[in-house]
């Protein structure tokens, strides 16, 4: 495994500028997420770190050495793409063992076996080595299907959204498994993906991306606690941070600050300014309340069995609100 | 508006049973959901109100009148897709009006009509616009205003945000919920997000293999699920469920769990055999003394909460706890349950145990 570094890399495609100015580094055995909306200039970095796409500008490192000129087998990356490609004709073992069957590889056959066995247990589906990919589940091909990129022995795996079209129940385990795996290959790993639990639970770090820059890099807690822009902000967090115009809640202002950023769970009920109710939203473990506080839309957490109705009044203070100016950059 | 009444229903397609006896009802007003795995009937449920599918026995009631074999046009029904099925080569405005040109409703009935729903929608400055060019909210709330236009009696929806990635669903989740709070038309939403169904719907129906295992709203469903199924379909993460074999009876207010003692709600029957202890995560909690121990796995940081995940002599146990409480993978914990929320399962029926939390809702 190797880290991996961009340096003021920037795309474009025809007007579109999709990836702009980034500075990153995978440091080794990182597990890295970037996150953002559609759009955000994601894919577009692991393409270029892949050698899918060419950087209009700026430098790629793999383990310290330029690979601009390189061609996509030769910088020694493998992905997994959010559609399981398998083929279907082949049992999963032939599928595993494929990548390494590649000229460029040549792996002898007796390494192949081990290999495809060590990751079969490490995905936990050895005793489904002789099915055919068609016979198995959603789940099971995906896992074959990033199991095929486990096989070799690249300096980075590079995942696009690999468990987006997984049902819920699927994602939640097989996110707890990638923890796993690359916790216990101690692989470099870059993530890209818009869902935030998938940032928050995986990643070693975080990289928020808005509109093909990098805004902000860090551990999941610090981009949480420590949001650098109101756009971060929002990012994580469910519900969303409710960004409000200062002195809607009294809350002492920093000078410069026009905008008040207040988690859901930092509102206070009970004492402050009237709001009024207007949806209640029963999650089970959690109860929302949509609340107007005169023309602003908030949202607040509250018991999951609160009586509240649409209509009625509760009052509501702010907690440990943060600060952002007219730019939306945090202000302290 | 309209009330809908499903009366035992059934549908087949040759040897395959798509949905069994069905029988619930849809209230005037109700925004409801039919949730479950791809495969339950949900859709195949959706389509029999609609029409597009007959059922071949069982009743289904429109506004008191039975309808279950009437053409879709007779039934007044609009029906929204999960693909946005606009004509590409007409404007917005063509779009909408489409539907009530069909119907041979006079122009300029036709322009007052468009203008109310485009307000309703926020799509008023782009009716003069080509589809084409359309973002994907936009489109969205076109194929909405093509529903709406025709006043039908109800909406049958079908999982028409699936296609949106996460941040933009929750978005369009939150504006059609306002739209039918401002129209309060009666509307049957078909997804298989339970986070989707909790977050819209009054009420909510759990399917499983074409069978209805549940009924009620959010809250009731999620604190007292009738089967382990629902128990594992809503909430994420799921329902913790503990594995114990033994003999219970009606009145206990404890199950032994690997030698301690575990209270819970009055049980209202009794059972032995291979039994489940069914907690919440957010009802796990962690303590350096307690006497059940188990493991920890595995943490993943969520903001403001953590799931951490234990090995119990009884089964993998996931916890929610507050993300400043310390949980090392390796340690051993005691875990302790609140005794107020736990659901017994007897696993052979995969059925809930009658207690004094659950008694109310469940039914036969």
């Amino acid at each position: 495994m190797a880290e991996v570094s961009l340096h003021n890399v920037s795309k474009k495609f025809g007007k579109t500028q999709a990836v702009v100015d980034v500075d990153l580094t995978v440091p080794d055995g990182a597990f890295v997420v970037l996150l953002g909306p559609t759009g955000a200039g994601k894919t577009t970095t692991l393409r270029l770190i892949a050698g899918l796409e060419k950087p209009d500008t700026g430098d790629i490192h793999i383990g310290g050495a330029s690979v601009n000129g390189l061609t996509p087998a030769q910088r020694d990356v493998a992905m997994v793409f959010q559609q399981y490609s398998l083929y279907p004709h082949l049992t999963v073992r032939d599928n595993l063992a494929f990548p390494l069957r590649s000229p460029i590889l040549k792996t002898p056959e007796d390494e192949i076996a081990r290999k495809v066995q060590d990751v079969a247990e490490v995905l936990h589906i050895p005793h489904k080595l002789d099915n055919k990919a068609t016979e198995l589940s959603g789940g099971e091909m995906q896992r074959v299907s990033i199991g095929r990129a486990l096989v070799r022995d690249p300096s980075i795996y590079l995942m696009d959204e690999p468990l987006s079209s997984l049902d819920a129940k699927l994602r939640a385990d097989l996110r707890v498994e990638l923890k796993r795996i690359h916790a216990e290959l101690n692989a470099t790993l870059l993530y890209v993906t818009h869902d935030q639990i998938e940032a928050m639970t995986m990643a070693s770090h975080v990289g928020v991306l808005d509109e093909g820059r990098l805004v902000q890099f860090g551990s999941p807690r610090e981009i949480y606690e420590n949001p650098k822009t109101a756009y971060v902000a929002a990012r994580l967090g469910q519900p969303r941070i409710n960004l409000l115009p200062v002195g809607v809640l009294e809350a002492p202002a920093p000078a410069g600050a026009t905008t008040m950023g207040l988690r859901p769970e930092n509102i206070r009920q009970g004492d402050g300014h009237d709001a009024t109710v207007t949806r209640v939203e029963h999650l089970g473990d959690q109860t929302r309340l949509h609340l107007k506080l005169g023309s602003h839309d908030v949202i607040t957490l509250t018991d999951p069995h609160s009586s509240l109705n649409p209509g009625e009044t509760v009052q509501i203070a702010a907690q440990n609100p943060i600060f952002f100016d007219t730019d939306g950059n945090r202000v302290a | 508006m309209a009330e809908i009444v499903i009366k035992n229903v059934r549908k087949e397609f040759g040897d395959f049973t798509a949905v069994k006896e069905s029988s619930f009802t849809i209230e005037d007003g109700e925004f409801f959901m039919l949730l479950g795995p791809s495969g339950c009937g949900k859709t195949t449920t959706l389509r029999m109100i609609a029409g597009l599918e007959l059922p071949t026995s069982g009743e289904i009631y429109l506004d008191g009148e039975e309808i279950a074999q009437r053409a879709p046009s007779e039934r007044d029904i609009a029906f929204v897709f999960q693909m946005f099925a606009l004509y590409p080569h007409m404007n917005v405005y063509n779009n909408l009006a489409y539907p009530l040109k069909s119907q041979g409703m006079p122009r300029a009935q036709i322009r007052a009509k468009i203008d109310e729903v485009a307000g309703i929608l926020g799509i008023t400055d782009i009716l003069k616009k080509p589809v084409g060019g359309l973002s994907g909210g936009d489109r969205q709330r076109v194929a909405l205003g093509r529903a709406i236009v025709r006043e039908p009696k109800a909406f049958m929806m079908d999982e028409p945000l699936g296609a949106l990635d996460a941040e933009f669903r929750e978005h369009m989740a939150e504006e059609l919920r306002a739209l039918h709070d401002r129209m309060g038309a009666t509307t049957v939403y078909v997804t298989h997000d339970q986070l989707e169904a909790m977050q819209m719907g009054d009420k909510i129906v759990v399917m499983n293999n074409a069978v209805v295992e549940q009924f009620g709203t959010p809250q009731e469903i999620y604190d007292k699920p009738a089967t382990m199924f629902v128990a594992d379909f809503i909430g994420s993460p799921s329902m913790n469920f503990l594995d114990f074999s033994g003999t219970i009876a009606n009145g206990d207010t404890a199950v032994d769990l690997n030698g301690h003692p575990m209270g819970m709600p009055e049980l209202r029957e009794g059972a032995s055999g291979d039994l489940a202890f069914g907690v919440r995560p957010e009802h796990v909690h962690l303590t350096d003394d307690g006497t059940y121990r188990g493991e920890v796995l595995a943490t993943e940081y969520l903001g403001t909460t953590q799931i951490v995940t234990l090995q119990t002599p009884n089964g993998e146990v996931k916890a929610r706890i507050a993300s400043d409480q310390t949980a090392k993978t390796g340690e051993t914990v005691g875990l302790s349950f609140n005794p107020g929320t736990i659901t017994l399962f007897d696993k052979s029926s995969g059925r809930a145990l009658k207690s004094a939390l659950n008694e109310g809702v469940l039914h036969g």
